[in-house]
């Protein structure tokens, strides 16, 4: 009877392990084992390299300029999108018209897919026709148009914006969410005890939305640094490199130069970097959580 | 002494300011929309000259050309397809297996939930090279079900987490009362625990849908033949071909963005409420 009923209970987990071991647990014991092989994905025989694709991965220029660009990204949407999506909240968190009018509006730019988004912008940004190049030479300053995805000096920060212009409406709601809990007579005390507005915003908000900025950030970092889909829409990499990101080079590993060894060798040296960044974030959040 | 009148200005003059700076944001995210549908409704000849939001005729037909000869039907029904099957599969995995999580007893029952917890916090980047190696062996390269088995498996563990997290708060005494009326363990979960839980149910469909909606990468490394991919692939691997007929591509982005603008109004309660409690995980 108790024999029964165990596994009974069995059956109501047994389609989430069973999918979750073939999907996700065998593969992730893959990447490990590929790593060590070189191997084009076909044939039955895999070349054992032991630690060579790791070694290959410290001198490859375009992976480290790729980081390198990834983390340029990042840097914008940290600060450019998290300033901007802070200084919504701010705004929003307080008796104003039509507030949930803009909450709803600033989130539809995160829903639409990274494709429809790079695409549209692709548009928009086009050096011969794109609606920006008409508007800048409309308003007299033609010198100033340009082809802003194949020059090499706009393509990236372009596609940084777009980024930032995709994902600012994460922070937004968290940070607003996050100022939602503050509690109101906290304001009002620092009002009686004659703090104006910008002394209750120093002493009272920045402070208690210290954890919830290094959470947006965290999540930021996570998010931006493993970004790409944008990117093959809008640039596919290019001009010459210039906006390769990480897991644009992996999948270009993996379906360009057919090396699925090497391509399992950079997702795990870039993986152990996220991980760092996100014991980063377990440390924080236990400590403000305390 | 300033008088009160000169605090009524300031305030208005302050509610202005924010008013101006949240309405020019507004107008950034909703324009480039607008200019996409706009440019889907002017004609090949025009839209490299006519720069205006409102085109002065309307080219429906781009919708129906799109729709026909760009292959952006076949294209929807296989997103809508995926989607549907998606997230069928997943309410019922993901909500039985939360259900067994929070209620039943067997071993290995923690090592087993920190398994799928652990999944969300191990970033795995190109985790898609060994699903492409395995779904080769299994002979699920190229076909629907290994697709939507996939992605079934990306949406399973933070389903779990939100349904476990609702039935760990859920009263007991329905369930009590059902048991004692007969009533087997499935049949609790089908009948007491899924009915109540539907608030919760509305965050992981309306997640899942969007995600599966808008997901990239696996579609394009699984599918090769065109009749079946979704909407995402075939809009960047075959942009070369509207690359001189930018009114049809305009009409297939507005295909593929409308359907999640539309989910997205009528559900954005339930997407808030994810996206503030996913960020607490997080």
């Amino acid at each position: 009877m108790r024999i029964k009923s165990t596994l009974e209970n069995y059956v109501f987990v047994l389609p989430a392990v069973t999918i979750f071991m073939i999907f996700y647990v065998i593969p992730f014991i893959w990447v490990f084992q590929l790593g060590l092989f070189e191997w084009d994905g076909i044939l039955p025989t895999k070349t054992f390299v032991g630690l060579g694709n790791f070694k290959e991965i410290l001198f490859d220029k375009i992976w480290w300029q790729s980081m390198g660009n990834a983390g340029y990204i990042t840097l914008i949407a940290l600060t450019l999108q998290n300033v901007v999506a802070f200084l919504l909240a701010w705004a929003c968190d307080r008796e104003i018209r039509a507030k949930n009018f803009y909450r709803v509006i600033f989130f539809i730019p995160p829903v639409l897919s990274e494709v429809v988004v790079g695409l549209v912008w692709q548009w928009i940004l086009d050096g011969n026709y794109g609606l920006l190049n008409h508007w800048l030479g409309a308003i007299g300053l033609p010198q100033l148009t340009r082809n802003w995805l194949s020059d090499p000096q706009t393509a990236l920060t372009a596609v940084a914006v777009v980024h930032c212009w995709k994902g600012f409406g994460w922070g937004f709601l968290i940070f607003l969410a996050g100022l939602q809990t503050i509690p109101r007579e906290l304001y009002e005390a620092a009002r009686v005890d004659g703090a104006n507005a910008w002394q209750a915003f120093r002493k009272i908000t920045v402070p208690l939305m210290i954890p919830v900025a290094v959470l947006v950030g965290i999540l930021t970092i996570l998010g931006t640094m493993q970004a790409f889909v944008l990117i093959i829409a809008m640039t596919g990499g290019g001009p010459a490199y210039h906006t390769q990101v990480p897991v644009l080079r992996i999948l270009a590993s993996m379906r360009g130069s057919s090396r699925f060894g090497y391509a399992c060798a950079q997702g795990i040296s870039f993986g152990v970097i996220l991980m760092a960044i996100s014991f980063i974030q377990y440390r924080f959040s236990k400590k403000y959580k305390g | 002494m300033k008088t009160s009148a000169y605090y009524k200005a300031k305030k208005v003059a302050v509610n202005v300011v924010i008013h101006a700076f949240l309405l020019s944001v507004a107008l950034t995210c909703i324009f480039p929309l607008l200019w996409m549908i706009a440019s889907s409704l002017k004609s090949q000849d025009v839209i490299f000259k006519d720069m205006s939001l409102l085109p002065k005729v309307y080219h429906f037909e781009n919708y129906y050309r799109a729709w026909m000869e760009g292959g952006f039907g076949r294209y929807f029904i296989n997103s809508i397809a995926y989607t549907v099957s998606v997230v069928v599969g997943i309410i019922i995995i993901a909500s039985m297996a939360a259900y067994g999580f929070s209620r039943l007893q067997f071993p290995g029952k923690n090592i087993m939930f920190y398994m799928f917890m652990a999944a969300m916090m191990i970033p795995i980047p190109g985790s898609f090279v060994p699903l492409y190696v395995l779904l080769n062996k299994l002979h699920l390269r190229n076909t629907a079900p290994g697709y939507i088995l996939c992605m079934i498996n990306v949406g399973l563990s933070t389903s779990i987490f939100l349904l476990k997290t609702f039935f760990d708060k859920m009263p007991k005494e329905l369930e009590d009362a059902a048991r004692i009326d007969g009533c087997s363990k499935l049949g609790i979960w089908w009948h007491v625990a899924l009915p109540l839980a539907k608030p919760v149910l509305a965050v992981v469909v309306v997640f899942n849908a969007l995600n599966v909606w808008n997901e990239y990468v696996l579609a394009l490394i699984i599918f090769d033949s065109r009749p079946l991919m979704p909407l995402q692939v075939a809009l960047t691997t075959f942009q070369g071909e509207f690359v001189t007929n930018y009114p049809l591509l305009m009409a297939g982005l507005t295909i593929t963005a409308l359907p999640i603008i539309i989910v997205y109004l009528l559900m954005q309660k339930y997407i808030v409420k994810g996206v503030t409690q996913g960020a607490v995980v997080g």
